[in-house]
C-alpha cells in the first residue's frame, strides 16, 4: 500500500492507504481527527468543510492519493492556530463571532459552516468586496436545526473581526 | 394546567344594536343560542340577505364561544409528566468536594439545550453559578419507567419541579451543615455563589461541606421552592458547549473512539423494508481491502471494515437478491386515494337552512425526518454484557429490546446516552442501536454502525402523509361550528412511553397503535378560536411505512389546513386576517400573542403586486405562537436558479411571537423558534419524498429539500411576550406549525390561488436526477479539488 505524506492542522502525517480511500475517512477513521463530520459523503451536505492551502473543501470528495506532500490541510481544530499569533485561549475570528452570537444548536453542522464561512469572507476579500446577502445565499451547508439567521449574522460579525491574515 | 380566561360573548353590542334576541325563529327552532343567531337574521333579513350583512361591516358581535377541546383541559405534556411523576424522585443531585454540583439528566440532548436549562434550574435553587452546574446524559436507568422519555417538549415542565426539589433539598442539607461548621442558626446564613457566610464574616465553602452534608440514611425532606425572584431563571445564558462546537472537540456517537469498535454499515434492499434473500458473492467481498466481516442481517448485508470508505466500496459490490417490501406497486398517488378513502366523515349538521359552508381537502406529502448526523450506534456485545452508545430518547425500551434480541439479562445491557446532532423525533426509535447490537453479538466483534445518508433518507424515519379535511359553517358574523377530519398514514408510536409496558400495549394487534394515535391527536389538537360547535378527529391507516412523530407530529399539517380555512372564513366575511382571528381568539394570551406579532411585523403595511404578508396562530405546549411572514412569489423569486435546489417563493420576512409561560432561558427559546420557523418553511414550500411504486426517491440533502440559505428570509425577529403565567411550556416543536401556517395563507395572499398540497412544489417536475437503487449507496466523488473556494 503506497505511503501518503501531507499536512494536517500544522504536523506533516504519513499514512498508509489504497490512494482512492477519500481523505475524510483518513482524517476521521484513521487519524482520529472528528472535527469534520460525515453527513452525506457525496459533497452535498459540506457538513465536512475543511481548508486546503487555505481554501475551503470537502474531504468527502478528495482521494487520498491526490494530495501532494506541501498540501496543507486544515480542520476547525486547527483554525485558532491560523493568521497571527493570539493570547493563549483565544479562537479564530470567527469562532469567536460563533460563540457571542451562540449561533449552535446541536453543533453538528457547525464545524463545517464556520470552516465555510472563513473561506467565503476570504473570497470576498479577494474580490474585494465586502461579504453580502448573495454571498451567504451562497452557502451550501445544511443546518438541519435551522440556525441559518444565526449563522448569516455570525459570518457578518466575524468578517468585521477578521484580520487581513486570518 | 394553567388558567386561561375564558372570553365570554359580548352581550353588551347586542343591547346597543336593539336586536330582540328572544324573538322567536320563523322556523321555531329551539334553544338559547340558536335564538340569539336567529335574532341577528331576523334584524339583517329586513333589509338585506344573508351575505350583505356581511358587506354592512357587522361588528364584533358575540362569537360563538366553544366547549373545550380535550387537550385544552389535559394534553401530552400532561400525560408525558403525569407518566414521569411516579418516579420523578429516583433523580439526586450529586454537590461534589471541589463545590460543583453534578446531575445525570435522564432525557436527551440533540440541540434543544435542555442540558443548559437544567443546570440553570439547580443553579437557581443551589445560589450556584450555572458554570459550577455539571449536567451529564443518564445512562438507561429502568428503575425510571415513564421518565426517560424526550419528546412531546416535555423535559422543562416534566422536570421543572423535581429538579428544583432535589436542588433546593441539597441546599438544606448544606445549610444545615454549614449551620453546624460556622456555630449559627440556618435562618441567619446567606449562601451566594457556592459560599455560605454566617452574620460573623466566617464562611464555608460548599466543598468543604460536601462531605459533611452527606447522610447515611434516606430521609424524607420538605422544602420550597421559589416561585418570583429568581436570579438564574429567565436569563439569556449562553451555551456551555459552544466552545467545544466551534473547536470540533464536541463528541458525537461517531467520534467516539471505542476501542475495536470498526466503521459498520449495512447494504440495504432497493425498496421500502424489503429484505434480504442471498448474497451471491459474499466471500469475493469478505476480501475486498479493508473489510473484516461480511454478514447477512434481517435489513441487509452488514459489512465492518478498516474505514467507512471501505464498507461504502464492499456495499457497492455485493450482489444480493432481494425479497420486494410491503409498498411495491404504490406511489404517492395511491396512498393519498387510500386516505381519502379513509376519512372519517364531519358530524355536525346543518345548524341553520341560511348558514354557509366553506369545506377544503389539503394533501400532505411524506417528510423525511432525518437529522443532519446519521442514525449511528456503537454496540460491543459479548457472551456475558453488552454495552451501547447512540444518541436515545427512549434509552429503556431501546435496552430492554437489545437485551431481548441478544439473549443477555436487562442490567447486563448498558446504555450510554450520547448528545446528538439534532433529532427532531428521529430519535425516539433506537433502530440503529438495536441494529449495532445484533450485528456485534453475529460478528463476535464491537462495531461503530453508521446509515450512509441515502439509507437515512430512503429506509428512515418519514412524517406519515396525511389528508386533512375542514368544514366550517358561519351566518352573518358568526362561525356556527368547525370541524376538521385529518386521515394519517399510521404514526408509529411503538416505542410507547418508552419502556417495554407501554410499547408493547402499542404493538397490540387490533389497534393498539391506533390507541396511542388518536389518544396523542386529541391531546395536542387544539383549535384556539371560539368557532361554535368545534371537533377534530384522527383516522390513521397503513402500517407499511416508517413513520415517526417529527417534531410537532401532527400540528404543522392540521394548523395549517386550519388557518387556511380561517382565511376563508374571513374573506367570506370581508375582515382583515388579522382582526378576525383577533375577534375570534379563544382566549387573551391568544390575542395578546396577535397583537405582539402585528405590531412587530408590521401587519397591514403595503405589499408589491406577487407578494404578501400572511398571518397564523397555534396553541400547544401550554403556550401560544404567531406567526406573520412576508412571502415574494414574484417570477424572478421563484425561478431562481440554483443548481441541485428548490427555489421558489421566499419568505423574505419572518415575525413569530410566542408566550411559552415561564421561559426559563430567553436565548435558548429564541433559537428554538428560529429553528422551528424553518422547519415550517420547509414543509409549506420545498420538502417532501417521493414515493414511486414502493420507493423514496429521495438520497441526499440536495434531493430532500430542506430550508437551506436560499430558502432562509433575510431578515427575522422573533418576540418573546410575557403573559405572567409562572410555569414553564414546552419551546422544542412550538415554532413549526404558526409558520407553515401562516406562509400558506401568504401563499394565497400573495397569488390568489389557494395551495392545496404541501409542499406547493410537490407536483412539479423533480429538481434532481433519481440516484440508483442498487447499489443502495453513490459512491463518494473523487473531484471534490475542484470547487475550492
Amino acid at each position: 500500500m503506497p505511503q501518503h505524506t501531507f499536512l494536517v492542522n500544522g504536523r506533516r502525517v504519513s499514512v498508509n492507504s489504497d490512494s482512492d480511500v477519500r481523505l475524510l475517512w483518513i482524517l476521521r477513521d484513521r487519524l482520529g481527527i472528528t472535527g469534520p463530520k460525515y453527513g452525506c459523503g457525496i459533497n452535498v451536505c459540506k457538513a465536512c468543510t475543511s481548508h486546503i492551502n487555505g481554501k475551503a473543501f470537502n474531504p468527502c470528495a478528495v482521494r487520498v492519493g491526490d494530495l501532494k506532500r506541501n498540501d496543507e490541510v486544515t480542520t476547525i481544530e486547527g483554525l485558532a492556530k491560523v493568521g497571527p499569533k493570539r493570547p493563549k485561549g483565544e479562537l479564530h475570528p470567527m469562532q469567536e463571532a460563533w460563540i457571542d452570537q451562540d449561533v449552535a444548536q446541536c453543533g453538528y453542522c457547525q464545524p463545517g459552516q464556520i470552516m465555510a464561512a472563513v473561506a467565503k469572507v476570504r473570497e470576498a476579500r479577494r474580490e474585494g468586496r465586502r461579504i453580502s446577502d448573495a454571498d451567504l445565499d451562497e452557502i451550501r451547508n445544511i443546518c438541519r436545526c435551522g440556525t441559518y439567521f444565526r449563522i448569516r449574522e455570525a459570518i457578518k460579525d466575524g468578517a468585521r473581526r477578521m484580520g487581513p491574515r486570518d | 394546567m394553567t388558567a386561561d380566561e375564558q372570553v365570554r360573548p359580548d352581550r353588551a353590542q347586542d343591547e346597543d344594536e336593539g336586536l330582540d334576541v328572544s324573538l322567536p325563529a320563523d322556523g321555531g327552532l329551539e334553544g338559547p343560542g340558536r335564538r340569539r343567531f336567529l335574532g341577528y337574521v331576523l334584524a339583517g333579513a329586513t333589509l338585506v340577505t344573508a351575505a350583505d350583512l356581511v358587506a354592512g361591516g357587522t361588528p364584533a358581535h358575540a362569537k360563538i364561544p366553544s366547549l373545550p377541546q380535550p387537550a385544552e383541559l389535559y394534553d401530552l405534556n400532561d400525560l408525558i409528566t403525569d407518566a414521569a411523576r411516579p418516579t420523578a424522585n429516583l433523580i439526586s443531585i450529586t454537590i461534589n468536594r471541589d463545590g460543583t454540583a453534578s446531575f445525570a439528566l435522564p432525557r436527551s440532548e440533540n440541540g434543544q439545550g435542555i442540558v443548559d436549562s437544567t443546570a440553570m434550574l439547580i443553579a437557581e435553587e443551589l445560589d450556584l453559578p450555572v458554570s459550577k452546574v455539571k449536567v451529564t446524559l443518564a445512562d438507561a436507568r429502568p428503575e425510571l419507567l415513564f421518565n426517560q422519555l424526550t419528546g412531546g417538549s416535555t423535559t422543562t415542565t416534566s422536570t421543572f419541579t423535581p429538579i428544583r426539589v432535589a436542588a433546593a433539598i441539597a441546599k438544606g442539607a448544606l445549610l444545615d451543615a454549614a449551620a453546624i461548621v460556622l456555630g449559627d442558626t440556618v435562618a441567619l446564613l446567606q449562601s451566594k455563589g457556592g459560599v455560605i457566610t454566617a452574620p460573623s464574616g466566617r464562611s464555608v465553602t460548599y466543598g468543604e461541606l460536601a462531605t459533611r452534608a452527606a447522610s447515611g440514611r434516606d430521609r424524607q425532606v420538605a422544602v420550597d421552592l421559589k416561585s418570583s425572584g429568581y436570579r438564574v431563571i429567565g436569563t439569556p445564558v449562553k451555551r456551555s458547549d459552544a466552545r467545544a462546537a466551534v473547536t470540533g472537540r464536541k463528541k458525537y456517537t461517531l467520534d467516539l473512539k471505542v476501542p475495536g469498535a470498526l466503521p459498520t454499515m449495512v447494504c440495504r434492499p432497493p425498496s421500502l423494508n424489503g429484505e434480504p434473500i442471498s448474497v451471491r458473492n459474499l466471500r469475493a467481498v469478505r476480501r475486498m481491502p479493508g473489510v473484516t466481516h461480511v454478514l447477512q442481517i434481517d435489513t441487509g448485508v452488514a459489512v465492518r471494515a478498516r474505514t467507512f470508505g471501505q464498507c461504502i466500496d464492499a456495499i457497492r459490490a455485493l450482489e444480493v437478491q432481494w425479497k420486494d417490501g410491503p409498498v411495491v406497486g404504490d406511489s404517492d398517488g395511491d396512498i393519498r386515494t387510500k386516505l381519502r378513502a379513509a376519512q372519517l366523515p364531519f358530524v355536525v349538521p346543518r345548524v341553520d337552512v341560511l348558514a354557509s359552508t366553506v369545506e377544503h381537502e389539503f394533501t400532505f406529502w411524506f417528510k423525511g425526518n432525518s437529522a443532519l448526523e446519521p442514525n449511528a450506534a456503537i454496540a460491543d456485545v459479548r457472551a456475558d454484557r453488552a454495552e451501547i452508545w447512540s444518541g436515545l430518547k427512549n434509552p429503556i425500551i431501546a435496552q430492554q429490546e437489545i437485551a431481548q434480541a441478544v439473549g443477555l439479562p436487562q442490567d447486563a445491557v448498558k446504555v450510554h446516552v450520547i448528545q446528538g446532532g439534532g433529532s427532531f423525533g428521529r430519535k425516539l426509535f433506537f433502530d440503529g442501536a438495536l441494529e449495532a447490537a445484533k450485528i456485534s453479538k453475529a460478528m463476535g466483534v464491537p462495531v461503530k454502525l453508521m446509515w450512509h445518508r441515502a439509507d437515512d433518507t430512503r429506509q428512515g424515519r418519514v412524517h406519515p402523509m396525511a389528508v386533512s379535511r375542514t368544514r366550517a359553517t358561519y351566518l352573518g358574523g358568526n362561525v356556527l361550528s368547525f370541524e376538521q377530519r385529518h386521515a394519517s398514514v399510521s404514526t408509529d408510536y411503538r416505542h410507547g412511553l418508552g419502556e417495554i409496558l407501554s410499547a408493547t400495549a402499542a404493538k397490540l394487534p387490533f389497534g393498539g397503535n391506533y390507541s396511542f394515535a388518536q389518544s396523542i391527536y386529541l391531546l395536542t389538537q387544539e383549535l384556539g378560536y371560539d368557532f361554535g360547535v368545534v371537533d377534530s378527529l384522527l383516522n390513521e391507516v397503513d402500517e407499511r411505512f416508517n413513520t415517526g412523530s417529527m417534531r410537532n407530529i401532527y400540528s404543522p399539517d392540521t394548523r395549517t389546513a386550519i388557518e387556511l380555512t380561517v382565511e376563508d372564513l374571513a374573506r367570506k366575511m370581508k375582515k382583515d386576517p388579522y382582526e378576525f382571528r383577533r375577534e375570534f381568539a379563544k382566549n387573551a394570551r391568544t390575542k395578546a400573542v396577535l397583537d405582539a406579532v402585528a405590531k412587530a411585523a408590521n401587519w397591514g403595511k403595503t405589499m408589491a403586486p406577487g407578494t404578501a404578508q400572511g398571518i397564523a396562530i397555534h396553541r400547544e405546549y401550554k403556550g401560544v405562537t404567531a406567526c406573520v411572514v412576508e412571502l415574494d412569489c414574484r417570477p424572478r423569486t421563484v425561478n431562481r436558479r440554483i443548481r441541485e435546489a428548490r427555489t421558489g417563493p421566499r419568505v423574505m420576512r419572518a415575525t413569530f411571537a410566542v408566550d411559552a409561560g415561564l421561559v426559563i432561558n430567553p436565548n435558548h427559546l429564541e433559537a428554538q423558534m428560529q429553528g422551528g420557523m424553518m422547519d415550517g418553511i420547509a414543509l409549506a414550500l420545498t420538502s417532501s419524498l417521493h414515493l414511486r411504486n414502493g420507493r423514496f426517491l429521495e438520497a441526499s440533502w440536495d434531493n430532500y429539500a430542506y430550508t437551506r440559505q436560499w430558502n432562509v428570509p433575510p431578515k427575522m425577529k422573533v418576540v418573546i411576550v410575557d403573559s405572567g403565567v409562572d410555569q414553564p411550556g414546552g419551546a422544542g416543536e412550538a415554532g413549526v406549525a404558526a409558520t407553515c401556517a401562516a406562509v400558506a395563507t401568504a401563499y394565497w395572499r400573495a397569488t390568489g390561488t389557494m395551495p392545496k398540497e404541501f409542499p406547493i412544489n410537490h407536483q412539479q417536475a423533480l429538481h434532481f436526477r433519481t440516484k440508483p437503487f442498487v447499489p443502495p449507496v453513490p459512491q463518494s466523488p473523487r473531484n471534490g479539488l475542484r470547487f475550492t473556494f
